[in-house]
């Protein structure tokens, strides 16, 4: 689960870890009051679910309300595409306007999980303010990397040789030092599967500042924080994803014309390669889970149909113990609910896989039962080849 | 023989009394699983269907002598069913949940480590040894007893694979589901190295997806160590980028994770990848008749990429 910059700063900054003055808003007359307030000279940000904001034109310097009011303009509504949001880019509701301040040094720093280890481990550079990859890619010798015991935490000495490594010295050195043991504080008591700055900088002043936050939560661990469901912003979110969140399916959309429902994800993801293998393009990938019910697979099938570009429909379930009967008349109920008359091709496994079939045979729905994997899809990508799209 | 478990293998179900918990435990004592013994705090001393309920693992050992667990605790105690496995210093934990906070993981997975319990899972189908004893979610009439070990990262994608494996006649010594997550305690060179071993496995099937190092990792080891014909699909392909606000979990892994570097990868180390997800049972078949083994009777040509070594 993601949030934005804003809310992620309010959450550092509950940790003791400074952030510059800001302010929330929602029109580009609250974009000028804030940049009044800030004395005009201040950072105005957008604020969307994706990096590469800045090189989007996403982020820019004003130095006077009037220019804030301009800019605040130009960015609500718009969708601003980056590295990371896709070709379509995401839209601008909410902006943050910072205090300018004079940057002496940028740093790199974050704490995520490492597969590799199952630990924890905390990220640090002395390139900040560019993104990492490109540093880990360029010079990576200038990344460090710690892991994490999680029987001792973070202790306060392995903070200190980040800060020396990161070339600081002194007072400001015992400031990062904090920060970081803060910064690790956060990141286990909210459960963070990610929690960055960057930049991280030392202003010409001497102080520390998190210019620049990104967090995101481990899904599994949002039960225990009630305050997070209410921390998402769906206008940041596909539609068709939140109703498939609201069901517990895994949906992400596609270019492509061909609907596809599988349970389980590498099921899912093989079925998109055998349909492209036979020269069909997937509208999307949906996963109803391993184990899915007659109410889940119905909900799935609606939401496959909701997208226009869908122009048949490709059902393949392992069911094994789940049976198949059942799934055929979650497929039916939801078909003849919203009169689905496009070509559907379903395989199925499992318990009662002769029932199911014969009940889908007979729902007078345009379907066709794939024998096996490979069967299923040629069937779909040539009813779909004969349909004349 | 077979790897982790077999018919003499005494089974605790944690988490019982649950829906899911009680269903799959009617399931795998079906196939013939010795399920000695139940728990389910603050239900102990209850029978169900039979198996007595305790309210810890560490009395079910005492009074059962079970040595393996299967896990269905939901998400917030999972964690917690896992270090009980280690405490009573079982066997093997096979954990099913799905949903486990990495936190909680962390932490488990750090004491299972020093522990002499082994892990598999959370968030898998568990562990088959056809025939003799089934340790999870799995159907298990697709599998037929055999020479394949098979060990996959997926759910639903390993029930394909042993059916196809099935369908042409190379039935699986036992088949291990090591589960997606993040953190897990089984990884594939571990049950590598166990079939590696197991003089009842000639020969492995291995399943892997997008993300993450793992499958290189295996395919190194692979190169260096296995003494057995070895043929693998991963799936994903033509997955498109994930839509991740974070990315500085890519670092560490050196921005490997794509399905085209896996199998290079291990082609390079001498496995026979399937290019199609249905050419998975055929890519075996293949692997098998390169190393000289006989076994089944259908040849059919297949459109697979071979290794250049």
């Amino acid at each position: 689960m993601n949030i934005h910059e804003y809310q992620a700063k309010e959450i550092l900054s509950g940790y003791g870890i400074p952030v510059p003055r800001n302010r929330v808003a929602l029109t580009a007359d609250q974009v000028e009051r804030a940049a009044k307030m800030m004395g005009g000279h201040c950072v105005v940000k957008a604020q969307i679910y994706a990096g590469g904001r800045g090189k989007a034109g996403g982020v820019k310097v004003v130095h006077h309300p009037e220019q804030a009011n301009d800019v605040g303009k130009e960015l609500f509504g718009k969708r601003l595409v980056t590295k990371q949001t896709g070709p379509e880019g995401l839209k601008v509701r909410r902006i943050l306007v910072e205090e300018a301040v004079e940057i002496a040094r940028e740093f790199y720093l974050s704490l995520t999980l490492d597969r590799q280890t199952s630990r924890y481990c905390l990220i640090a550079s002395a390139e900040g303010g560019v993104e990492i990859e490109e540093v880990a890619a360029k010079s990576p010798e200038k990344i460090h990397v710690l892991t994490i015991d999680p029987f001792t935490g973070l202790r306060p000495y392995q903070a200190r040789s980040i800060a020396l490594a990161l070339g600081l010295t002194g007072v400001v050195c015992e400031d990062c030092v904090e920060l970081i043991l803060n910064l690790y504080r956060c990141c286990m008591e909210k459960d963070c599967s990610l929690v960055e700055i960057n930049p991280l900088v030392v202003t010409k002043a001497g102080w520390l500042l998190a210019m620049d936050a990104k967090m995101s939560f481990d899904d599994n661990a949002v039960y225990r924080h009630r305050e997070y469901p209410d921390m998402v912003d769906y206008s940041q979110l596909d539609p068709l994803e939140i109703t498939a969140g609201k069901y517990d399916l895994s949906y992400i959309k596609l270019t492509g014309n061909i609907g596809c429902m599988v349970n389980g994800a590498g099921l899912a993801m093989a079925t998109l390669d055998v349909l492209k293998e036979f020269g069909g393009e997937p509208a999307n990938f949906l996963d109803v889970g391993g184990g899915s019910s007659r109410e889940k697979v119905a909900e799935a099938f609606k939401i496959i149909l909701q997208d226009d570009d869908v122009k048949g429909v490709f059902v393949n379930i392992f069911g094994g113990i789940m049976r198949c009967d059942v799934i055929a008349q979650g497929i039916i109920e939801a078909a003849s609910e919203v009169h689905c008359a496009l070509p559907i091709v379903v395989r199925m496994d499992g318990s009662h896989v002769e029932e199911g079939k014969q009940l889908l045979l007979e729902s007078g729905l345009n379907v066709q039962i794939g024998d096996n994997l490979g069967d299923g899809a040629q069937k779909i990508v040539k009813m779909l080849g004969q349909g004349g799209n | 023989m077979s790897i982790l478990i077999d018919k003499n293998s005494r089974v605790v179900v944690q988490g019982i009394t649950g829906r899911s918990g009680l269903f799959h435990t009617q399931q795998c004592r079906a196939y013939g699983t010795n399920i000695v013994a139940g728990v389910t705090p603050g239900k102990g001393g209850i029978h169900i269907d039979g198996i007595p309920v305790f309210n810890t693992v560490e009395e079910a050992v005492r009074y059962t002598n079970a040595s393996v667990s299967m896990i269905f605790v939901p998400p917030p105690g999972a964690a917690d069913a896992i270090l009980e496995c280690c405490a009573a210093e079982l066997d093997l934990a096979v954990c099913i949940t799905e949903g486990i906070p990495v936190k909680d993981m962390v932490l488990a997975r750090a004491v299972q480590n020093g522990s002499k319990t082994m892990l598999v899972g959370p968030n898998c189908p568990g562990v088959i040894t056809p025939g003799q004893c089934k340790l999870g979610i799995m159907p298990g009439y697709i599998h037929k007893p055999g020479k394949i070990g098979v060990v996959s990262r997926s759910g639903t994608l390993t029930y394909e694979a042993v059916k196809q494996l099935t369908d042409i006649d190379l039935g699986q010594s036992t088949c291990v589901g090591i589960g997606g997550d993040p953190i897990i305690g089984m990884k594939f060179i571990d049950a590598l190295e166990l079939f590696n071993n197991d003089p009842q496995t000639e020969a492995v099937f291995m399943i892997g997806e997008i993300g993450g190092g793992a499958e290189e990792d295996a395919a190194m080891w692979i190169k260096e160590n296995m003494k057995k014909p070895v043929a693998a699909f991963i799936a994903g392909v033509t997955a498109p980028p994930g839509k991740r606000m974070g990315h500085a979990g890519a670092i560490i892994t050196g921005g490997k994770g794509k399905a085209e570097d896996k199998i290079r990868t291990l082609q390079e180390c001498g496995v026979v990848v399937a290019t199609s997800p249905t050419q998975m049972g055929q890519a075996m078949q293949e692997a098998l008749v390169a190393a000289g083994k006989t076994i089944s009777k259908s040849n059919a040509k297949s459109p697979l990429k071979r290794s250049k070594k």
